[in-house]
């Protein structure tokens, strides 16, 4: 069985460079439909991936209670005196507990490649912003002064807007604003974002309290003492998230609808390729109509026949997989793009072309050539041999 | 009388093809015994090439019985027949039917592949075949490479190579000169009379047919007489 197998696979594939016009009709279409679905596919992984990173386990977001986001939260100052005294909160070595009270707010920048002004995160962060966030590191200028209307800008953010360089002066709100740094931060949200001082962002929106606050814990094992305190507290109707979960539910909205509609055109893309796919198979299964019809003749089985044709198949099918799957890697693993995130403001994030998703691209692949191979390998296995000769 | 080596009994065959159906044999009964070499002669459309199939367990009778080499054909299954041909036929074709992508060795082995044997011996016994045929000087050229002679010398290599009872040849000769022909006429008869295959040969050509121990012929479906050995 394996021998014959063997035999009409090695036949099969050395018969290939005579039909290669119609096979590269396989590997082409399976090709597209993968580089599509993995393209797609890599912007929600991409996105979810820039989300899920802008976490940790021992760091924590203060919401008001009830509200799903920073945009929509807001924290007085009272509540930030009682939250920084919470046990479980890390302190600096003067005793002070690592938070830092934020304020978001959404100003217009420019995008490069349209000119037209989109969306932006800017955020009010407190003093203590570098120890609550040590990923957050300056790559080029210095970090702003409070009190002073400088802003630093997230590498994304400044790849994707213009007049985000150091020294560049921003009028945002009707306030100018310096450019004073740009900053890394380990490839999570706030990149996309404007930092400033706290409270001179405030003043020039005229508003005093905060959107939320986000601590750094002693331990992730502190977590539970830590929100037990607050949200026992009868003064307080705060939120306590972890911050990996509060960002995780931002990205699951617009991650899933990607999702969808990657699947979605996929799906159809891969229709059509499967019709290409059976067609294909269908003329093989016709030009090699004598040869198949001998081999049943000499004695070789139905069997090795019809595994043969869906071997082919499948082979055309994984070469056109693994062809798609790398124009994904190629182009567009690494690609910056930017989208509006949960809060209507712009996430600038990277397409990112995992190995799961390379492995989702083989198997669509294989699932499609398996498909448009069956029924002609199954008109191959049940050709009448004596009419096939006869014919041939 | 030696024994059958083929046996039919009022076959009938019918093909069906929407709602019109032509009846190609009718009634046939016929006996073949065992090492003889028969030639099946007749106009285009008189049912032999059917009737080759049938012995040759490539098609099976709408009614009847057909016993070859002991076994009821007209009782096996597709995976049945396969498994029979493989094992007690060897076919001839009029165009050869070799994979244009095989040495003539590789196209001799083909048979060997649904029998255990080991690489190295199906080789050994692909070239005993084409030894035999006296084409051994070709087993590394491709079919394409080869003349009608060699490539149906190739042909009955691979008929021969699993050693089965019965050679079934359509037309052997159809495609080949007159003396490219006789040389693989001359060969058939070497195998009947030396080695002791049956062989059913349907063919066109009286001269061909001469070399048949007998020669049937058909018309309409029905065998008209049985010709004396040659």
């Amino acid at each position: 069985m394996l021998k014959q197998l063997i035999a009409v696979i090695s036949m099969s594939l050395q018969t290939l460079p005579q039909r290669l016009g119609a096979s590269s009709v396989i590997v082409i279409g399976i090709a597209g439909v993968v580089a599509v679905l993995v393209s797609v596919l890599a912007m929600g992984a991409g996105f979810k991936h820039t989300l899920a990173d802008s976490g940790r386990a021992d760091r924590v977001i203060i919401l008001r209670g009830g509200s799903d986001a920073e945009l929509s939260s807001s924290v007085t100052r009272t509540d930030i005196a009682t939250i920084s005294n919470a046990p479980g909160l890390a302190k600096d070595a003067d005793g002070k507990a690592l938070l830092s009270n934020e304020l978001v707010t959404v100003v217009n920048v420019p995008k490069f490649d349209t000119g037209t002004d989109a969306n932006v995160t800017m955020r009010g962060v407190g003093l203590k912003l570098t120890e609550v966030r040590p990923e957050l590191k300056i790559v080029s200028g210095r970090m702003f002064r409070p009190a002073v209307r400088e802003l630093i800008a997230g590498i994304g953010a400044a790849k994707q807007f213009r007049g985000l360089t150091v020294g560049s002066v921003l009028r945002l709100r009707s306030v100018d604003w310096t450019v004073t740094g740009i900053f890394s931060s380990n490839g999570d949200v706030h990149e996309s974002e404007l930092m400033a001082d706290v409270d001179t962002v405030g003043s020039s929106i005229e508003r005093t309290g905060y959107s939320s606050a986000v601590g750094l814990l002693s331990s992730a094992t502190a977590f539970t003492a830590f929100k037990d305190s607050l949200t026992s507290d009868p003064t307080l109707t705060v939120d306590v998230q972890r911050e990996q979960e509060y960002y995780a539910k931002q990205s699951e909205g617009l991650t899933k609808t990607i999702n969808i509609v990657g699947t979605t055109v996929a799906v159809i893309m891969a229709i059509g390729a499967m019709f290409g796919a059976l067609n294909t198979m269908y003329s093989a299964v016709a030009a090699r109509g004598l040869e198949i019809a001998t081999l049943r003749a000499i004695g070789f089985g139905a069997f090795p026949v019809l595994l043969g044709v869906m071997i082919e198949s499948l082979l055309l099918s994984l070469l056109g997989g693994a062809i798609g799957a790398s124009l994904a890697w190629l182009f567009f693993n690494g690609h910056t793009v930017s989208t509006l995130g949960a809060a209507f403001a712009q996430v600038v994030f990277q397409l990112t072309v995992t190995r799961s998703l390379l492995i989702t691209g083989i198997v669509w692949a294989c699932i499609i050539g398996l498909l448009g191979g069956f029924f002609p390998a199954l008109r191959a296995a049940r050709l009448p041999v004596a009419e096939a000769l006869r014919a041939g | 009388m030696s024994e059958a080596i083929v046996s039919l009994r009022n076959i009938d065959k019918r093909y069906v093809r929407g709602k019109q159906s032509v009846d190609v044999l009718q009634g046939l009964n016929l006996d073949i015994p065992k090492g003889d070499f028969v030639a099946l002669m007749g106009p285009s459309g008189s049912g032999k090439t059917t009737l080759l199939n049938l012995i040759g367990g490539l098609d099976t009778p709408t009614a009847g019985e057909i016993t070859v080499a002991g076994q009821r054909l007209d009782k096996l299954s597709s995976g049945g027949l396969s498994h029979w041909r493989a094992n007690h036929v060897g076919f001839v074709f009029q165009f050869y039917n070799l994979m244009p992508m095989l040495t003539a060795q590789r196209n001799v082995e083909l048979p060997l592949l649904l029998t255990k044997l080991s690489a190295d011996k199906r080789k050994a016994n692909a070239m005993a075949a084409l030894t035999l045929v006296g084409i051994a000087d070709r087993a590394r050229h491709k079919p394409n490479e080869l003349s009608g002679g060699q490539a149906q010398r190739v042909a009955i290599a691979r008929a021969l190579v699993a050693d089965p009872m019965l050679l079934v040849c359509d037309e052997p000769t159809g495609d080949l000169d007159r003396k490219s022909a006789d040389e693989v006429l001359h060969l058939l008869q070497i195998l009947n009379r030396q080695h002791g295959k049956s062989i059913v040969m349907v063919t066109h050509d009286p001269k061909a047919a001469e070399f048949a121990s007998r020669q049937l012929h058909m018309d309409k479906g029905s065998l008209l007489e049985a010709g004396a050995p040659a």
